[in-house]
């Protein structure tokens, strides 16, 4: 493909565990150790308490859909319009901006509060994007 | 904040609005400014406190000469003009300064002198947004707004009325950009940017600038133009991100920043005469009507559509024509303030008859920041 390449996220000391998750084929959230809030995107404390001793965990890498436009212009380098961009609310509570695939780009076929499951995109050995697609039965 | 402690004195737009080919972003700035200055019948040398965003103060005081000995660059978005006045109103009254510019331009057509915008790839927006497509406002702003219509019941046609209804504010504006009447067919035939937003119901894209001078109320029937006092003032922010909102169905930033300015202010809704909701987007308006307090979400869209915010409706909105009519130049928060305190002094083209408290809500970045000034005409 000669297009221009998606924006490619530089992972820092605070996400790269996200980042090594979604390579391993994982969907690695964060949970408080002291009041269990499940939160997203990653920081190496609590936002709801303030408690520095949180945990990194296996999530089920299940959504619904949230919300979403359909972009048609202008497209961002590496798209190719129109493409949504979704927002899936994750099972366990956070929720995170994405794609959906193997599904039409379409009102018709992109239901509000539609089942998801995360499908990994490798962009290159280092970084691999959470995307998500239509839940199999 | 006391009540009515603190008018604007000053206040104008750009020379033009529009295309601007002529001038740089800063002069701009300063184009404004000057207007403004003479506006309050003031000299440069007048003005002790500055504030501007996306421009530093340092820039625009360098600029015009002016040796400040308050200065504020909250720079949060659109609204960051409604937080300078509420935060040069608190100077004021603490005696930190008495004359403050605040300066908006934006060569956002033209791109003249122009800061480049631009999401490191280690933010948090360039980790976690970025890679899925987004690429300016329209591809992020109207994302939360499906699940705005589902939750609360809003159809396709009333939020293409929030356009239409601004249009026919906007032919009464002889400056605004856009003043052709238009349909609800129209918009919903218009071109397709992100659905279910379509051109009609995004923001112009044009070049312009405004400024506003505040003193003391003591100082200010000294002054050539009626003074517009500052009865109220609330402001918060959220988050840079869209995606991580608490909710959809609602601006935390709007429900922090507008109930704080009612409080201050000790106004009821049924008090407000004139009300202007930054809108870079057609739903801005209906978040804006529920989390201000007027109505429940689910009332918004039928209230615009059924026009009570129309010429001669009960709640005039927008009635320059807002940022889908009048003009856009990128932070819009200036315009509004421009025509509330247009239809305070009881000169906006569109006036609204006895009109005495006009409500100004602002919205910065993608929901990501809000401000609220409350101003009124009578002491």
């Amino acid at each position: 493909m000669a297009e221009p390449a998606r924006a490619r996220p530089k992972p820092t000391p605070e996400t790269q565990h996200f980042w090594d998750g979604t390579a391993a084929g994982e969907l690695r959230l964060q949970r408080c150790d002291a009041c269990a809030n499940v939160y997203f995107p990653p920081r190496p404390f609590c936002p709801s308490c303030g408690s520095r001793k949180v945990s990194i965990f296996k999530a089920s890498g299940k959504g619904t859909l949230y919300s979403y436009v359909i972009n048609h212009r202008p497209a961002a380098p590496g798209f190719t319009p129109p493409y949504a961009i979704a927002v899936v609310e994750l099972e366990e509570g956070p929720r995170m901006m994405s794609n959906i695939v193997d599904c039409p780009q379409t009102p018709e076929a992109l239901e509000l509060d539609m089942k998801l499951e995360v499908a990994f995109e490798k962009l290159d050995d280092k970084i691999t994007l959470p995307l998500f697609r239509p839940a199999k039965g | 904040m006391r009540r009515n402690a603190v008018a604007v004195v000053g206040a104008a737009e750009t020379t033009e609005l529009g295309v601007i080919p002529n001038m740089s972003q800063i002069q701009l700035h300063a184009d404004a400014a000057l207007n403004a200055i003479a506006d309050a019948g003031l000299k440069l040398s007048d003005i002790d406190g500055i504030a501007t965003a996306v421009e530093t103060p340092q820039q625009i005081a360098h600029y015009l000469g002016i040796k400040p000995t308050w200065v504020d660059g909250t720079s949060v978005g659109g609204c960051s003009f409604m937080l300078h006045v509420r935060h040069a109103a608190a100077a004021i009254e603490a005696g930190l300064c008495k004359t403050v510019l605040i300066t908006h331009a934006e060569s956002g057509k033209s791109m003249i002198g122009k800061l480049p915008r631009s999401t490191p790839p280690d933010s948090l927006n360039g980790q976690f947004e970025a890679p899925f497509g987004v690429y300016g406002p329209p591809s992020m702003f109207p994302i939360p707004v499906l699940r705005y219509m589902k939750t609360h019941g809003i159809t396709h046609e009333q939020i293409a009325m929030v356009a239409v209804v601004q249009r026919e504010w906007a032919a009464k504006n002889p400056r605004a950009t856009m003043k052709a009447p238009i349909t609800v067919e129209d918009v919903l035939n218009s071109k397709m940017i992100a659905y279910p937003f379509r051109i009609l119901q995004c923001c112009l894209v044009t070049d312009g600038g405004g400024a506003l001078i505040l003193t003391s109320a003591d100082r200010a029937k000294d002054f050539p133009n009626k003074p517009v006092y500052i009865l109220g003032t609330g402001e918060s922010v959220e988050t840079p991100m869209v995606s991580q909102m608490e909710t959809f169905d609602s601006s935390r930033a709007f429900r922090v920043a507008g109930p704080t300015a009612f409080r201050e202010a000790g106004i009821a809704h049924k008090d407000v005469g004139h009300l202007m909701i930054y809108d870079a987007f057609a739903h801005l308006p209906l978040y804006g009507l529920g989390d201000l307090g007027f109505m429940p979400h689910e009332e918004t869209g039928k209230f615009i559509a059924d026009g009570n915010t129309r010429p001669g409706g009960k709640l005039p909105l927008n009635t320059n024509g807002g940022g889908l009519s009048y003009m856009h130049s990128g932070m819009y928060g200036m315009y509004a303030l421009q025509e509330s305190v247009r239809q305070m002094r009881g000169i906006a083209p569109a006036q609204v008859p006895g009109a005495k408290i006009s409500v100004c809500h602002g919205v910065g970045g993608m929901f990501a920041a809000s401000g609220t000034i409350i101003f009124t005409n009578e002491k």
